[in-house]
Protein backbone atom coordinates (compact mmCIF):
# COMPACT_ATOMS: atom_id res chain seq x y z
CA UNK A 1 0.00 0.00 0.00
CA UNK A 2 1.49 3.28 -1.03
CA UNK A 3 1.02 6.26 1.18
CA UNK A 4 1.43 8.72 -1.63
CA UNK A 5 -1.51 7.14 -3.41
CA UNK A 6 -3.78 7.94 -0.49
CA UNK A 7 -2.54 11.50 -0.11
CA UNK A 8 -4.82 14.25 -1.28
CA UNK A 9 -3.79 14.77 -4.86
CA UNK A 10 -4.32 18.12 -6.59
CA UNK A 11 -6.96 16.51 -8.80
CA UNK A 12 -8.99 15.18 -5.89
CA UNK A 13 -8.46 16.83 -2.52
CA UNK A 14 -10.41 15.65 0.39
CA UNK A 15 -13.23 15.54 1.38
CA UNK A 16 -14.63 14.93 -2.03
CA UNK A 17 -18.02 16.56 -1.56
CA UNK A 18 -16.89 20.14 -1.15
CA UNK A 19 -13.13 20.61 -1.32
CA UNK A 20 -12.55 19.53 -4.88
CA UNK A 21 -11.95 22.16 -7.54
CA UNK A 22 -14.49 21.93 -10.27
CA UNK A 23 -12.68 20.38 -13.18
CA UNK A 24 -15.41 18.45 -15.00
CA UNK A 25 -18.36 19.51 -17.08
CA UNK A 26 -19.96 22.45 -15.36
CA UNK A 27 -22.95 22.41 -17.68
CA UNK A 28 -24.25 19.43 -15.72
CA UNK A 29 -24.16 21.47 -12.50
CA UNK A 30 -26.79 24.01 -11.53
CA UNK A 31 -25.80 27.20 -9.72
CA UNK A 32 -27.92 27.36 -6.58
CA UNK A 33 -26.33 30.58 -5.38
CA UNK A 34 -24.45 33.04 -7.57
CA UNK A 35 -21.91 35.76 -6.81
CA UNK A 36 -24.37 38.34 -5.52
CA UNK A 37 -26.37 35.84 -3.47
CA UNK A 38 -23.33 34.48 -1.65
CA UNK A 39 -22.48 38.05 -0.61
CA UNK A 40 -26.03 38.73 0.58
CA UNK A 41 -26.28 35.44 2.46
CA UNK A 42 -23.01 36.13 4.29
CA UNK A 43 -24.15 39.65 5.19
CA UNK A 44 -27.34 38.19 6.66
CA UNK A 45 -25.42 35.58 8.66
CA UNK A 46 -23.08 38.29 9.98
CA UNK A 47 -26.09 40.31 11.14
CA UNK A 48 -27.61 37.22 12.76
CA UNK A 49 -24.38 36.46 14.59
CA UNK A 50 -24.23 40.04 15.92
CA UNK A 51 -27.88 39.84 16.94
CA UNK A 52 -27.49 36.51 18.74
CA UNK A 53 -24.34 37.62 20.55
CA UNK A 54 -25.82 41.05 21.39
CA UNK A 55 -22.82 42.74 19.78
CA UNK A 56 -20.45 41.45 22.46
CA UNK A 57 -17.54 41.32 20.02
CA UNK A 58 -14.87 41.03 22.71
CA UNK A 59 -16.15 37.57 23.55
CA UNK A 60 -16.77 36.44 19.96
CA UNK A 61 -14.39 34.17 18.01
CA UNK A 62 -15.09 32.96 14.47
CA UNK A 63 -13.25 29.69 13.80
CA UNK A 64 -13.21 28.41 10.23
CA UNK A 65 -12.79 24.74 9.38
CA UNK A 66 -10.22 24.36 6.56
CA UNK A 67 -10.22 24.94 3.69
CA UNK A 68 -13.19 27.05 2.61
CA UNK A 69 -14.61 27.47 6.10
CA UNK A 70 -11.54 29.58 6.94
CA UNK A 71 -12.20 31.93 4.02
CA UNK A 72 -15.87 32.17 5.03
CA UNK A 73 -14.89 32.93 8.64
CA UNK A 74 -12.57 35.73 7.44
CA UNK A 75 -15.35 37.22 5.32
CA UNK A 76 -17.86 37.03 8.17
CA UNK A 77 -15.29 38.65 10.47
CA UNK A 78 -14.77 41.50 8.01
CA UNK A 79 -18.54 41.98 7.69
CA UNK A 80 -19.07 42.03 11.46
CA UNK A 81 -16.28 44.58 11.74
CA UNK A 82 -17.86 46.74 9.04
CA UNK A 83 -21.30 46.61 10.72
CA UNK A 84 -20.08 47.25 14.26
CA UNK A 85 -16.89 49.25 13.64
CA UNK A 86 -14.80 47.00 15.84
CA UNK A 87 -12.58 44.04 14.95
CA UNK A 88 -13.67 40.44 15.56
CA UNK A 89 -11.23 37.64 16.28
CA UNK A 90 -10.99 35.10 13.46
CA UNK A 91 -9.04 31.84 13.39
CA UNK A 92 -8.95 28.37 11.96
CA UNK A 93 -9.38 24.93 13.48
CA UNK A 94 -8.03 21.88 11.64
CA UNK A 95 -10.00 18.78 12.62
CA UNK A 96 -8.12 16.13 10.62
CA UNK A 97 -6.58 14.43 13.65
CA UNK A 98 -10.06 14.12 15.22
CA UNK A 99 -11.85 12.57 12.25
CA UNK A 100 -13.49 9.19 12.66
CA UNK A 101 -12.89 8.15 9.05
CA UNK A 102 -9.08 8.32 8.72
CA UNK A 103 -8.77 4.54 8.58
CA UNK A 104 -11.56 4.44 5.99
CA UNK A 105 -10.26 7.13 3.70
CA UNK A 106 -6.54 7.24 4.33
CA UNK A 107 -4.37 9.92 5.85
CA UNK A 108 -4.17 13.41 4.48
CA UNK A 109 -2.05 16.48 4.94
CA UNK A 110 -2.94 18.65 7.91
CA UNK A 111 -4.12 22.23 7.59
CA UNK A 112 -3.17 25.03 9.93
CA UNK A 113 -4.84 25.58 13.28
CA UNK A 114 -4.66 29.24 14.16
CA UNK A 115 -6.27 30.25 17.45
CA UNK A 116 -6.47 33.69 19.09
CA UNK A 117 -3.35 34.29 21.20
CA UNK A 118 -5.41 34.78 24.35
CA UNK A 119 -7.25 31.49 23.83
CA UNK A 120 -10.96 30.78 23.64
CA UNK A 121 -11.81 30.17 27.30
CA UNK A 122 -15.12 31.80 28.21
CA UNK A 123 -15.76 32.99 24.64
CA UNK A 124 -18.60 32.41 22.24
CA UNK A 125 -17.06 30.37 19.43
CA UNK A 126 -18.81 30.27 16.08
CA UNK A 127 -17.57 27.36 13.96
CA UNK A 128 -17.76 28.18 10.26
CA UNK A 129 -17.86 25.61 7.44
CA UNK A 130 -18.99 25.65 3.84
CA UNK A 131 -21.27 22.59 3.67
CA UNK A 132 -23.10 20.81 6.49
CA UNK A 133 -23.69 17.21 5.46
CA UNK A 134 -23.27 14.16 7.74
CA UNK A 135 -22.25 16.28 10.73
CA UNK A 136 -19.08 14.26 11.27
CA UNK A 137 -16.75 17.18 10.57
CA UNK A 138 -18.60 19.24 13.18
CA UNK A 139 -18.38 16.39 15.69
CA UNK A 140 -14.61 16.28 15.10
CA UNK A 141 -14.45 20.07 15.48
CA UNK A 142 -16.27 19.94 18.82
CA UNK A 143 -13.79 17.37 20.08
CA UNK A 144 -10.85 19.44 18.82
CA UNK A 145 -12.26 22.54 20.56
CA UNK A 146 -12.46 20.58 23.77
CA UNK A 147 -8.70 20.05 23.67
CA UNK A 148 -7.77 23.69 23.10
CA UNK A 149 -9.98 25.43 25.61
CA UNK A 150 -13.37 25.79 27.24
CA UNK A 151 -15.61 28.18 25.32
CA UNK A 152 -18.72 29.50 27.08
CA UNK A 153 -20.80 28.60 24.06
CA UNK A 154 -20.26 27.00 20.65
CA UNK A 155 -22.40 27.84 17.63
CA UNK A 156 -22.28 26.68 14.03
CA UNK A 157 -22.54 28.72 10.84
CA UNK A 158 -22.65 27.07 7.39
CA UNK A 159 -23.15 28.42 3.91
CA UNK A 160 -25.13 25.37 2.78
CA UNK A 161 -27.04 22.73 4.71
CA UNK A 162 -27.60 19.84 2.35
CA UNK A 163 -29.24 17.47 4.82
CA UNK A 164 -28.48 13.75 5.40
CA UNK A 165 -27.26 14.17 8.95
CA UNK A 166 -25.76 11.09 10.59
CA UNK A 167 -25.36 12.72 14.02
CA UNK A 168 -27.60 14.90 16.21
CA UNK A 169 -26.05 18.17 15.01
CA UNK A 170 -27.73 21.29 13.63
CA UNK A 171 -26.50 24.68 12.47
CA UNK A 172 -27.33 27.97 14.24
CA UNK A 173 -26.83 30.03 11.08
CA UNK A 174 -27.61 28.60 7.65
CA UNK A 175 -26.96 30.41 4.38
CA UNK A 176 -29.16 28.13 2.33
CA UNK A 177 -31.06 24.96 3.05
CA UNK A 178 -30.51 22.79 0.02
CA UNK A 179 -32.51 19.57 -0.28
CA UNK A 180 -30.26 17.05 -2.05
CA UNK A 181 -30.16 13.37 -2.81
CA UNK A 182 -27.16 11.36 -1.64
CA UNK A 183 -26.08 10.83 -5.24
CA UNK A 184 -25.70 14.57 -5.81
CA UNK A 185 -22.64 16.68 -5.05
CA UNK A 186 -22.51 20.21 -3.69
CA UNK A 187 -19.59 22.45 -4.59
CA UNK A 188 -18.88 25.74 -2.88
CA UNK A 189 -16.71 28.04 -4.97
CA UNK A 190 -15.08 31.05 -3.32
CA UNK A 191 -12.93 33.65 -5.05
CA UNK A 192 -10.11 32.96 -2.54
CA UNK A 193 -9.74 29.47 -4.06
CA UNK A 194 -11.74 29.45 -7.31
CA UNK A 195 -12.60 31.80 -10.14
CA UNK A 196 -15.86 33.08 -8.59
CA UNK A 197 -18.34 32.82 -5.71
CA UNK A 198 -21.02 30.20 -6.27
CA UNK A 199 -22.75 27.15 -4.85
CA UNK A 200 -23.19 24.43 -7.46
CA UNK A 201 -25.43 21.38 -7.27
CA UNK A 202 -24.66 18.60 -9.69
CA UNK A 203 -24.85 14.86 -10.29
CA UNK A 204 -22.34 12.64 -8.51
CA UNK A 205 -19.95 12.40 -11.44
CA UNK A 206 -19.46 16.11 -11.99
CA UNK A 207 -16.23 17.75 -11.09
CA UNK A 208 -14.04 14.69 -10.71
CA UNK A 209 -14.06 11.15 -9.38
CA UNK A 210 -17.08 9.80 -7.55
CA UNK A 211 -17.43 10.88 -3.96
CA UNK A 212 -17.13 7.87 -1.73
CA UNK A 213 -19.88 8.95 0.60
CA UNK A 214 -20.97 11.65 3.01
CA UNK A 215 -17.97 13.57 4.24
CA UNK A 216 -18.76 17.17 5.11
CA UNK B 1 6.00 6.13 1.24
CA UNK B 2 5.70 2.43 1.89
CA UNK B 3 3.99 0.73 4.77
CA UNK B 4 7.35 0.72 6.56
CA UNK B 5 9.98 3.38 7.09
CA UNK B 6 13.24 1.48 6.82
CA UNK B 7 15.46 3.82 4.83
CA UNK B 8 15.51 7.52 4.04
CA UNK B 9 15.75 6.40 0.41
CA UNK B 10 12.19 4.99 0.67
CA UNK B 11 10.89 8.56 0.79
CA UNK B 12 10.08 10.48 -2.36
CA UNK B 13 10.42 14.23 -2.29
CA UNK B 14 6.64 14.56 -1.85
CA UNK B 15 6.62 12.00 0.98
CA UNK B 16 9.44 13.76 2.79
CA UNK B 17 7.82 17.18 2.45
CA UNK B 18 4.50 15.73 3.63
CA UNK B 19 6.23 14.44 6.78
CA UNK B 20 7.90 17.82 7.40
CA UNK B 21 4.68 19.80 6.78
CA UNK B 22 2.67 17.45 8.99
CA UNK B 23 5.30 17.76 11.72
CA UNK B 24 5.11 21.55 11.49
CA UNK B 25 1.36 21.46 12.20
CA UNK B 26 1.78 18.87 14.96
CA UNK B 27 4.45 20.94 16.70
CA UNK B 28 1.68 23.21 18.00
CA UNK B 29 0.31 20.30 20.06
CA UNK B 30 3.43 20.38 22.23
CA UNK B 31 2.59 23.97 23.22
CA UNK B 32 -0.95 23.19 24.34
CA UNK B 33 -2.02 22.40 27.87
CA UNK B 34 -3.65 19.17 26.64
CA UNK B 35 -0.76 17.58 24.71
CA UNK B 36 -2.82 14.80 23.25
CA UNK B 37 -4.60 13.94 20.02
CA UNK B 38 -7.05 11.03 19.73
CA UNK B 39 -5.84 9.94 16.29
CA UNK B 40 -4.18 6.59 17.11
CA UNK B 41 -6.53 5.56 19.89
CA UNK B 42 -6.66 1.78 20.11
CA UNK B 43 -3.44 1.26 18.15
CA UNK B 44 -0.44 -0.45 19.70
CA UNK B 45 3.10 0.75 19.11
CA UNK B 46 5.95 -1.45 20.31
CA UNK B 47 9.35 0.13 20.89
CA UNK B 48 11.80 -2.71 20.31
CA UNK B 49 15.23 -1.55 21.41
CA UNK B 50 18.15 -3.95 21.13
CA UNK B 51 20.64 -1.14 21.60
CA UNK B 52 20.91 1.61 24.20
CA UNK B 53 19.17 4.85 23.43
CA UNK B 54 17.94 7.86 25.36
CA UNK B 55 16.69 10.42 22.88
CA UNK B 56 15.20 8.18 20.21
CA UNK B 57 13.40 5.83 22.56
CA UNK B 58 11.90 8.60 24.69
CA UNK B 59 11.05 10.61 21.60
CA UNK B 60 9.15 7.75 19.95
CA UNK B 61 7.42 6.95 23.23
CA UNK B 62 6.24 10.53 23.73
CA UNK B 63 5.21 10.82 20.06
CA UNK B 64 3.08 7.67 20.20
CA UNK B 65 1.52 8.70 23.52
CA UNK B 66 0.64 12.18 22.23
CA UNK B 67 -1.31 10.42 19.47
CA UNK B 68 -3.10 8.25 22.09
CA UNK B 69 -1.53 4.97 20.96
CA UNK B 70 -0.79 2.28 23.52
CA UNK B 71 2.97 2.04 23.88
CA UNK B 72 4.97 -0.98 24.95
CA UNK B 73 8.66 -0.35 25.40
CA UNK B 74 10.79 -3.41 25.13
CA UNK B 75 14.51 -3.37 25.82
CA UNK B 76 16.72 -6.33 25.05
CA UNK B 77 18.04 -6.08 28.59
CA UNK B 78 15.49 -7.49 30.98
CA UNK B 79 13.58 -9.42 28.31
CA UNK B 80 13.78 -12.94 26.91
CA UNK B 81 16.41 -11.71 24.47
CA UNK B 82 18.91 -11.96 27.30
CA UNK B 83 17.86 -15.63 27.56
CA UNK B 84 18.81 -16.11 23.90
CA UNK B 85 15.51 -15.54 22.10
CA UNK B 86 15.97 -14.88 18.40
CA UNK B 87 14.71 -11.82 16.53
CA UNK B 88 12.24 -14.01 14.67
CA UNK B 89 10.69 -15.45 17.81
CA UNK B 90 10.45 -11.98 19.29
CA UNK B 91 8.78 -10.81 16.08
CA UNK B 92 6.25 -13.64 16.26
CA UNK B 93 5.49 -12.66 19.84
CA UNK B 94 4.87 -9.05 18.78
CA UNK B 95 2.69 -10.34 15.95
CA UNK B 96 0.65 -12.42 18.37
CA UNK B 97 -0.07 -9.48 20.66
CA UNK B 98 -1.19 -7.41 17.66
CA UNK B 99 1.38 -4.66 17.32
CA UNK B 100 0.28 -2.08 14.74
CA UNK B 101 3.77 -0.62 14.55
CA UNK B 102 7.18 -1.81 15.67
CA UNK B 103 9.82 0.84 16.21
CA UNK B 104 13.07 -1.07 16.02
CA UNK B 105 16.61 -0.19 17.00
CA UNK B 106 19.17 -2.92 16.51
CA UNK B 107 22.96 -3.19 16.56
CA UNK B 108 22.87 -5.23 13.34
CA UNK B 109 22.46 -3.36 10.07
CA UNK B 110 19.35 -4.56 8.26
CA UNK B 111 17.56 -6.02 11.30
CA UNK B 112 14.44 -3.81 10.88
CA UNK B 113 14.32 -4.79 7.21
CA UNK B 114 14.32 -8.45 8.14
CA UNK B 115 11.77 -7.80 10.86
CA UNK B 116 9.43 -6.17 8.35
CA UNK B 117 9.04 -9.53 6.59
CA UNK B 118 7.87 -11.20 9.78
CA UNK B 119 5.32 -8.79 11.19
CA UNK B 120 2.07 -7.49 9.72
CA UNK B 121 2.31 -4.02 11.24
CA UNK B 122 4.47 -1.13 10.10
CA UNK B 123 8.16 -1.25 10.97
CA UNK B 124 9.98 2.00 11.66
CA UNK B 125 13.76 1.86 11.64
CA UNK B 126 15.00 3.72 14.71
CA UNK B 127 18.65 3.08 13.91
CA UNK B 128 20.19 -0.18 12.67
CA UNK B 129 23.91 -0.72 13.16
CA UNK B 130 25.95 1.50 10.88
CA UNK B 131 23.21 1.53 8.25
CA UNK B 132 20.35 4.02 8.61
CA UNK B 133 18.37 6.20 10.98
CA UNK B 134 15.65 7.75 8.81
CA UNK B 135 13.67 9.61 11.49
CA UNK B 136 16.87 11.33 12.62
CA UNK B 137 17.40 12.54 9.05
CA UNK B 138 13.81 13.78 8.93
CA UNK B 139 14.14 15.71 12.18
CA UNK B 140 17.46 17.14 11.00
CA UNK B 141 15.87 18.29 7.73
CA UNK B 142 12.95 19.72 9.72
CA UNK B 143 15.36 21.64 11.97
CA UNK B 144 17.33 22.96 8.99
CA UNK B 145 14.16 24.15 7.29
CA UNK B 146 12.83 25.73 10.49
CA UNK B 147 16.10 27.57 11.19
CA UNK B 148 17.20 28.57 7.69
CA UNK B 149 13.84 28.67 5.91
CA UNK B 150 14.86 26.42 3.02
CA UNK B 151 16.31 23.07 1.98
CA UNK B 152 16.72 23.51 -1.76
CA UNK B 153 20.33 24.50 -2.44
CA UNK B 154 21.23 24.51 1.26
CA UNK B 155 24.95 23.74 1.73
CA UNK B 156 25.33 21.08 4.42
CA UNK B 157 28.65 19.76 5.74
CA UNK B 158 28.50 16.45 7.63
CA UNK B 159 31.71 16.14 9.61
CA UNK B 160 33.42 13.26 11.35
CA UNK B 161 32.92 9.52 11.66
CA UNK B 162 30.93 8.96 8.47
CA UNK B 163 32.04 5.33 8.30
CA UNK B 164 30.11 4.25 11.40
CA UNK B 165 27.32 6.78 11.11
CA UNK B 166 23.78 5.74 10.22
CA UNK B 167 22.83 9.39 10.76
CA UNK B 168 25.19 10.50 7.97
CA UNK B 169 23.94 7.89 5.51
CA UNK B 170 20.26 8.70 6.11
CA UNK B 171 20.94 12.43 5.98
CA UNK B 172 22.82 12.20 2.69
CA UNK B 173 20.00 10.21 1.10
CA UNK B 174 17.21 12.45 2.39
CA UNK B 175 18.98 15.76 1.78
CA UNK B 176 19.78 14.72 -1.80
CA UNK B 177 16.07 13.98 -2.29
CA UNK B 178 15.21 17.40 -0.89
CA UNK B 179 17.72 19.27 -3.06
CA UNK B 180 20.40 20.21 -0.53
CA UNK B 181 24.11 20.05 -1.37
CA UNK B 182 25.94 17.77 1.03
CA UNK B 183 29.69 17.62 1.64
CA UNK B 184 31.10 14.85 3.81
CA UNK B 185 34.20 15.95 5.73
CA UNK B 186 36.23 13.24 7.36
CA UNK B 187 39.67 11.68 7.62
CA UNK B 188 40.15 9.21 4.75
CA UNK B 189 40.04 6.28 7.18
CA UNK B 190 36.55 7.24 8.37
CA UNK B 191 34.92 7.46 4.94
CA UNK B 192 33.07 4.28 3.91
CA UNK B 193 34.05 2.24 0.87
CA UNK B 194 32.00 3.27 -2.15
CA UNK B 195 31.31 6.76 -0.82
CA UNK B 196 31.93 8.12 -4.33
CA UNK B 197 28.58 6.58 -5.32
CA UNK B 198 26.74 8.62 -2.65
CA UNK B 199 24.97 11.78 -3.77
CA UNK B 200 27.50 13.95 -1.88
CA UNK B 201 30.90 15.60 -2.23
CA UNK B 202 33.76 14.54 0.02
CA UNK B 203 36.60 16.50 1.57
CA UNK B 204 39.41 15.87 4.04
CA UNK B 205 39.84 19.54 4.90
CA UNK B 206 37.31 20.99 7.35
CA UNK B 207 38.79 24.52 7.29
CA UNK B 208 38.36 24.74 3.51
CA UNK B 209 34.69 23.68 3.68
CA UNK B 210 33.42 25.76 6.63
CA UNK B 211 33.26 29.20 4.92
CA UNK B 212 31.04 27.70 2.19
CA UNK B 213 28.59 26.02 4.56
CA UNK B 214 25.08 26.93 5.78
CA UNK B 215 24.70 23.95 8.09
CA UNK B 216 27.49 22.03 9.78
CA UNK B 217 26.49 18.71 11.31
CA UNK B 218 29.04 17.18 13.66
CA UNK B 219 28.99 13.40 14.09
CA UNK B 220 29.92 11.55 17.23
CA UNK B 221 33.11 9.52 17.10
CA UNK B 222 31.69 6.07 17.75
CA UNK B 223 34.37 4.48 19.84
CA UNK B 224 32.16 1.49 20.64
CA UNK B 225 32.17 0.52 16.96
CA UNK B 226 35.89 1.03 16.43
CA UNK B 227 37.92 -2.13 16.57
CA UNK B 228 40.98 -0.61 14.90
CA UNK B 229 42.96 2.63 15.00
CA UNK B 230 41.28 5.03 12.57
CA UNK B 231 43.28 8.07 13.66
CA UNK B 232 46.52 8.54 15.59
CA UNK B 233 45.06 10.10 18.74
CA UNK B 234 41.90 11.74 20.00
CA UNK B 235 43.80 14.98 20.39
CA UNK B 236 44.89 14.96 16.80
CA UNK B 237 41.35 14.18 15.67
CA UNK B 238 39.96 17.06 17.70
CA UNK B 239 42.59 19.42 16.29
CA UNK B 240 41.83 18.56 12.68
CA UNK B 241 38.13 17.68 12.71
CA UNK B 242 36.72 19.11 15.95
CA UNK B 243 34.49 22.20 15.83
CA UNK B 244 35.82 24.81 18.27
CA UNK B 245 35.03 28.51 18.63
CA UNK B 246 37.74 29.58 16.17
CA UNK B 247 36.38 27.27 13.47
CA UNK B 248 32.80 28.33 14.21
CA UNK B 249 33.87 31.93 13.53
CA UNK B 250 34.85 30.87 10.00
CA UNK B 251 31.23 29.94 9.23
CA UNK B 252 28.93 32.39 7.41
CA UNK B 253 26.91 34.59 9.79
CA UNK B 254 23.61 32.72 9.47
CA UNK B 255 25.08 29.20 9.58
CA UNK B 256 23.86 26.72 12.20
CA UNK B 257 25.61 23.92 14.07
CA UNK B 258 23.91 20.56 14.52
CA UNK B 259 24.73 17.35 16.38
CA UNK B 260 22.54 14.25 16.60
CA UNK B 261 23.74 13.49 20.14
CA UNK B 262 25.06 12.07 22.32
CA UNK B 263 28.00 14.48 22.17
CA UNK B 264 31.60 13.96 23.13
CA UNK B 265 32.26 17.49 24.33
CA UNK B 266 35.84 18.46 23.65
CA UNK B 267 36.25 15.76 21.02
CA UNK B 268 34.21 16.49 17.88
CA UNK B 269 32.55 19.58 19.34
CA UNK B 270 33.77 22.11 21.90
CA UNK B 271 31.46 22.85 24.83
CA UNK B 272 31.26 26.56 23.95
CA UNK B 273 30.10 25.64 20.43
CA UNK B 274 27.54 23.13 21.66
CA UNK B 275 26.04 25.76 23.98
CA UNK B 276 26.19 28.67 21.53
CA UNK B 277 23.16 30.36 19.96
CA UNK B 278 24.03 28.75 16.62
CA UNK B 279 23.65 25.28 18.07
CA UNK B 280 20.33 23.57 17.30
CA UNK B 281 21.02 20.54 19.46
CA UNK B 282 18.14 21.14 21.87
CA UNK B 283 15.79 22.11 18.99
CA UNK B 284 16.63 18.83 17.31
CA UNK B 285 15.39 16.85 20.30
CA UNK B 286 12.14 18.86 20.53
CA UNK B 287 11.58 18.61 16.77
CA UNK B 288 12.18 14.86 16.98
CA UNK B 289 8.88 14.41 18.82
CA UNK B 290 6.89 16.33 16.18
CA UNK B 291 8.57 14.49 13.30
CA UNK B 292 7.99 11.08 14.87
CA UNK B 293 4.35 11.99 15.54
CA UNK B 294 4.06 12.83 11.84
CA UNK B 295 5.66 9.53 10.80
CA UNK B 296 3.43 7.46 13.09
CA UNK B 297 0.34 9.39 11.97
CA UNK B 298 1.13 8.95 8.28
CA UNK B 299 2.03 5.27 8.59
CA UNK B 300 -0.72 4.21 10.95
CA UNK B 301 -3.76 6.48 10.87
CA UNK B 302 -4.77 5.74 7.30
CA UNK B 303 -4.06 2.05 7.29
CA UNK B 304 -6.04 -0.73 8.76
CA UNK B 305 -5.32 -2.10 12.18
CA UNK B 306 -3.03 -5.10 12.50
CA UNK B 307 -6.02 -7.41 12.73
CA UNK B 308 -7.68 -6.11 9.57
CA UNK B 309 -4.49 -5.65 7.59
CA UNK B 310 -3.53 -9.29 7.20
CA UNK B 311 -2.44 -10.09 3.69
CA UNK B 312 -1.99 -6.43 2.69
CA UNK B 313 0.67 -5.65 0.12
CA UNK B 314 4.01 -4.54 1.48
Amino acid sequence: MSLSASRPQPAAPWPPSSRRPVTGDRAAARAVLGDAEVGRVLARIAHEILERTSGDLDRLVLLGIPTRGVSLARRLGALCERFEGRPVRVGSLDVTMYRDDLALRGVRALAATDLPVDGIDGDTVVLVDDVLFSGRTVRAALEALNDVGRPREVQLAVLVDRGHRELPIRADYVGKNLPTSLSETVHVLLTEHDDRDAVLLGPAAFGGPDPTGPAA
Amino acid sequence: MNRHLLSAADLTRDDALLVLDTAAELAAVSDRSVKKLPTLRGRTVVNLFYEDSTRTRISFEVAAKRLSADVITFSAKGSSVSKGESLKDTALTLQAIGADAVVCRHHASGAPHTLSRWVEGSVVNAGDGTHEHPTQALLDAYTMRARTGRLEGLRVAIVGDVLHSRVARSNVLLLATLGAEVTLVSPPTLLPLGVDAWPAETSYDLDAVLPKTDVVMMLRVQRERMGAAYFPSEREYARRYGLDAARMAALPDEAIVMHPGPMNRGMEIAAEVADSVRSTIVDQVANGVSVRMAVLYLLLAGGQTADQGRGGAA
